[in-house]
Order: C-alpha cells, then structure tokens, then sequence
C-alpha cells in the first residue's frame, strides 16, 4: 500500500463490498426490531435473488430491468412465506426456538437450490461504463451500481419509516412491541411485511453482487454472517448503525486481506467477536 | 424431585422411582445384538454404526448445554475438529501411540473451551449462537488454510494409525465398533450422574430462569461455563474417536469442521426433543443412519445427491420438531416442560 492510487483503489472496493454488507444489515435490522427473531436465513435472500436473476438473464433471457422487477418479487413471495409457514405457527417460542426454525429454513433454502442446480453463475454486469476512474483508482462500472442501489434503498428505507403510517407503525414496534399492540397496531402483519421488506432488500443485494463476484447455492450463508457481523458492528437494531457497521466492516476486510490474504473470512469474525466483548452495543452505541 | 406427581412414561427413567436399569439393560443388549445380526459381508453396517456412536457422544455433551442448561452453541465442530485434529498430528507427525493421543486431544479441546467460553458465554441467546458460530467457521478457516503446514489444509491428513490395544491394531468393522459403543455407554452412564446430581438441577433451573437460579444461590456463569467445557470435552473425545476409530483412517475440514456438521449435531439434540438423554442416542444413531437410506434409495431421486436431500431434511427436522414442540408446549418426548418464565408477554 504505498501509491495514493492504491489506497484510493482499496478504499472504493471496500465501500463497494461494504455496501452489500450494509444492505444485507438492514434486512437483519427490520426483522429484528420489528418481531425480535435473528433471521438467520438474511443471507439465503440474498443467494436467491442472484439465483432467480440468473434464471432471469440465461434461461428466459429477460432484459435487465424486468429481471430485477421479477427476482425481487420472487424473494418477497418466499420472504412472506417463511414468515407465515415457520415464523406464524411457533407463535410464543423461545428465542432459541425462533433460532432453531430459522437455521432450518436456511438450510432448506439451500438445499431447494441445490436440487435445482449446484453450479455457480454470473451474468454481465449492468449497463453503463465498463471501468471508471477516481482518484486514480479504477472501478467497474458494476461498483457504481451497487453503491447506488444501496444508496437509493436507504434512501426509501427512511422515508419509510418516517413519512408512512406502516412504516410509523413498524418503528412503534421496535421501539416496544408491547406498547405497538396496546395502541392498536397490528404487531403480527407488522412481522409479516418485516419479512417481505427484508428479504427485497437482501435480493437487490443479490441481484447486484453477482456480477462481480459470482452466485451459487451454498453463497448465502457467507453473505448473511458477514451481515451480521456488520449489524452487529454498528449496534443490532440500530440502522444507521446497520450501515456504517457495513461500510466499516468493508473496508477492514479489504485492507486486512492486503496483509493476510488466506483469512477474509476470519478478520470479519474476530472483528465480529471482539466488539461482542468489548463493546456489545456497537461502535455508534445505539445498538441494544 | 418427581414425588407426588401422576405417573409418567419419564418416571421410568428417573432415579429412585422405578425400574431404573432396565432402559440400560435394553440398551447394552442392542448394543451387543447388533455385531451378531450385521456379521459377514454386512460388517460395513457396523462401522455406520460406530459413526453413529461417535456422534453420540457430541450429541450427548450438546444435549447437556442445549436441553439442560438452555444455552445454544453452533460452532460443537470446532471441538469435535480439535480433538480429531491433535490427535491425528500427535499419532502420524510425531507418532505416539493412538491411545495416549486421547487425554491431549480432550484436553486442547477443554482448554480452547475455557477460552472462548469465559467471554462468549457472557452473550445471550443471538449473540451466543452467532458467536459460536463465528468461533466454528474461524476454526474451519485456519483448518482449510493450514498455517503451521500441520493439519495437511484442504488435502486433509491421510493414514492415521489405529488403536493398539494390548499390543494389537483395532482394525477391523467390529473392533472399532466395540470401542466405540463400550465408550459410548459409559459416557452416557457418566453424565446420566452427572445430570442428576445438584449441578443437572442447577443448570435446569438456568434454562427455567437466570434470574430464580441466581436468587437460589445458583453460581449461573459458573455452570453455564462448566457444561460449555465439558460438552467440548465430549466432542474433544468424539473427535479423537473419529481419528482413529473410524475406517477412513483421514481427517479433512469439510468432514469435521464444517458448519453443516455443527448444525447436524444440533438435529440431532432437536430430534431426540431436547434435554432428553434417550432421545439424544436416539436422534445421533437415527441422523447417522439416514443417508444410508437415502443412499439405499437413490435410484428413485432421479439424479438429486442424496447429501442434498439430507440438508433439506435437517432442515425440515428443525422447523417441524421446533414448531410441534412450541404447539403442543411438548416436545415429541416425555421430558421437562418448556422454559416459560422468560418468554416476551406478547408472544405467549
């Protein structure tokens, strides 16, 4: 690392790779502070919506925008599923019950992928340039998607929660979900849409990382834990929090994989390991 | 504990308030009967079932932590891995006898036990399960990366010597199994004591309520960080079982560090209902025997591997037993009713 170049061209593909883990930390948020559940099968949207968007672009050869419309609405289908076929019937679990159903509903996801196809897939990357380039660091032209994507979700992820009365009522249950029920909202279709928002944003997530990396059945879990980590990083429940954690968790990885490159995977969870101990409410402090 | 109460199937497994050896003496029997009936060209059985047993004493262990104190650990095959993998490295790089591997192998287990349980058992229920879980794949990592050129990385460790034992190698189908399961019910008997003594009915009162068990004069970080260590102590024996007693005579990460592995072991504890010891033999044997059978009938899968269909069962086993068991405020098995004190009140 000694050109500013370098540092620049570190410092984007962190911010890139950091923006999918950032989206993926959303997903974690919503579900977790509207029904209280860890869903730990965030990651298997993220693998479906690279998936059905493969689907899309090789088999029924959709152009771009239509694909994207159709995996996103696919994931939301199998997002509200899960939420009424495994969530809904152990209504007044424990929570290590709740984590118990959700690690089942991971590995089926898996597993139903799997039956179909076991091989990994790419398509083109979006249309537009094919490198930029920024301070002297160059860029594919996918990056810019993703950072936008990302951009645009949190965007309308706010006005959401702050100009819409559901998504009022979404943040009144995260708040207290006692309190939310007491005053009359609806706390269980609160959890249902929780599902369906959730797993939409974990598809784009998908949907945008596949072309420059590739997308494959077993892919999910990777995606989700480092997710997690990045909610975690930024204080769980917290979306703000969601994102920076996300952002952070990037570009360490990417710069710690310039010094010991066989342990990506493990930076991200001893990072993950020391803030649980350290500091468990996260590195904003908001997380609970 | 169970005086005064209508009489239960559970009864009968409990001290003091029944024919308490029978369910033993039935199990010694199966044990013994199984050799006799798979004998002959069928012996390749029997080393399913001495895979079985090894899995059963993780399961055993995991049972304890999950069924009886209530806690979650998704990263067991890390410690099964540590003790496969000190063993293997002890037996063929620096070629002490197998047997002599077993205590250093439980005991680096024990030790990283200690380690990461001080901090992680200090996290509850989603952080305790992605902590060890985030323990388990860095495990895995280290295993596959293979910085000390010692576990062989991702080609595995081929050739580890088997048992000696009185001077003779347990070789064969039916020696391994024999090992395997004498152990198994001697592990099993031992930590039946165990969980009926005071400490099972502290960590009981755990799972029902920290708070009570605290108020009691219950030490909770204490127990929860024995049973964490002594259910890695059980994996660290499993493994080292693994290492040595099993035909493949070869670790690989994929087999014994996989996070496929460590959730296989928590179907296993699920399916026997958990804190249920019975259930737990029951669920190691019945999952290890599974892709056999799937296996057996892969001619009717038109062309699906048969390890997929095995996924989406484990995955199916969680969410159906998980559900049933909250439904019916039962799990499939007679055992101690859910913990309820701790529940959101909204979600009841």
């Amino acid at each position: 690392m000694t050109s500013p170049d370098q540092l620049a061209q570190y410092l984007f593909s962190g911010i890139t790779i950091g923006s999918i883990y950032a989206l993926i930390a959303l997903g974690f948020t919503i579900i977790y502070n509207t029904t209280g559940i860890i869903n730990f099968a965030q990651g298997e949207f993220v693998m479906l919506g690279g998936m059905c968007m493969v689907g899309c672009t090789h088999i029924l050869r959709l152009p771009v925008p239509a694909g994207v419309l159709i995996s996103v609405a696919c994931v939301v289908v199998v997002g509200l599923l899960i939420e009424r076929l495994s969530i809904r019937p152990a209504h007044g679990a424990s929570v290590v019950t709740l984590i118990i159903i959700t690690i089942g509903v991971s590995i089926t996801l898996k597993a139903l992928t799997a039956f179909i196809t076991k091989d990994s897939f790419t398509y083109p990357p979006f249309p537009g340039p094919e490198h930029v380039r920024i301070f002297g660091a160059s860029m594919p032209g996918q990056s810019l998607w993703i950072i936008g994507a990302a951009c645009c979700i949190m965007v309308l992820l706010s006005l959401f929660f702050h100009f819409t009365i559901r998504g009022k009522a979404m943040r009144a249950c995260a708040i207290n979900r006692e309190a939310a029920y007491i005053v009359g909202i609806d706390v269980e279709t609160m959890s249902f849409l929780s599902f369906g928002l959730s797993a939409l944003i974990g598809a784009v997530a998908g949907i945008m990382v596949t072309p420059t990396t590739q997308m494959a059945w077993y892919r999910g879990m990777d995606l989700g834990l480092k997710g997690f980590c990045a909610a975690i990083l930024g204080g769980l429940g917290s979306s703000p929090g969601a994102v920076a954690g996300g952002l952070l968790l990037g570009l360490l990885e990417t710069f710690g994989s310039f010094f010991v490159s066989g342990y990506k995977d493990a930076i991200a969870f001893a990072l993950f390991l020391l803030v649980l101990f350290i500091r468990p409410r996260g590195i904003t402090g908001r997380g609970r | 504990m169970v005086q005064g109460s209508p009489f239960t199937v559970q009864k009968l497994f409990m001290p003091g308030t029944g024919p308490r050896w029978l369910p033993y003496g039935v199990l010694i029997l199966i044990v013994a009967a199984a050799p006799l009936v798979f004998s002959g060209r069928m012996s390749y059985y029997l080393s399913i079932l001495s895979l079985a047993g090894i899995y059963a004493v993780v399961v055993i262990g995991l049972n304890m932590l999950m069924g009886y104190a209530g806690q979650i650990s998704l990263g067991h095959a890390a410690f099964f891995a540590i003790g496969a993998y000190t063993s293997g490295i002890l037996s063929t790089r620096y070629g002490l006898s197998p047997i002599l591997c077993a205590l250093p192998a439980v005991a680096a287990a024990g030790s990283v036990a200690v380690l990461i349980g001080i901090p992680t058992l200090k996290l509850k229920e989603h952080y305790l399960a992605m902590a060890t879980l985030g323990f388990g794949i860095i495990m895995y990592t280290i295993l596959r990366a293979d910085p000390g050129s010692m576990t062989g990385g991702i080609q595995g460790m081929p050739n580890i010597p088997p048992l000696q034992i009185l001077g003779h190698a347990a070789d064969s189908d039916r020696a391994q199994y024999t090992i395997v399961w004498s152990t198994v019910i001697l592990v099993f008997l031992f930590s039946t004591n165990i969980l009926e003594s005071r400490f099972g009915r502290a960590l009981m009162a755990i799972h029902k309520s920290e708070v009570c068990a605290a108020v009691l004069g219950i030490n909770v970080f204490g127990h929860k960080l024995q049973v964490f260590v002594l259910s890695a102590l059980y994996a660290g024996f499993a493994g080292f079982l693994y290492a040595h007693c099993s035909p493949l005579k070869y670790l690989n990460p994929d087999d014994v560090a996989h996070v496929i592995l460590s959730i296989k072991f928590v179907t296993m504890v699920v399916i026997g209902g958990m804190g249920n010891r019975w259930g737990a033999l029951c669920g190691a044997v019945g999952l290890t025997v599974l892709p056999e059978v799937l296996r057996l009938m892969s001619s009717l899968l038109h062309g699906i591997s048969s390890t997929d269909i095995e996924m989406a069962c484990y995955g199916l086993i969680l969410i159906m037993v998980m559900i049933l068991s909250t439904r019916t405020r039962k799990r499939l098995l007679p055992i101690p009713a859910e913990n309820t004190l701790t529940q959101h009140p909204i979600r009841q």
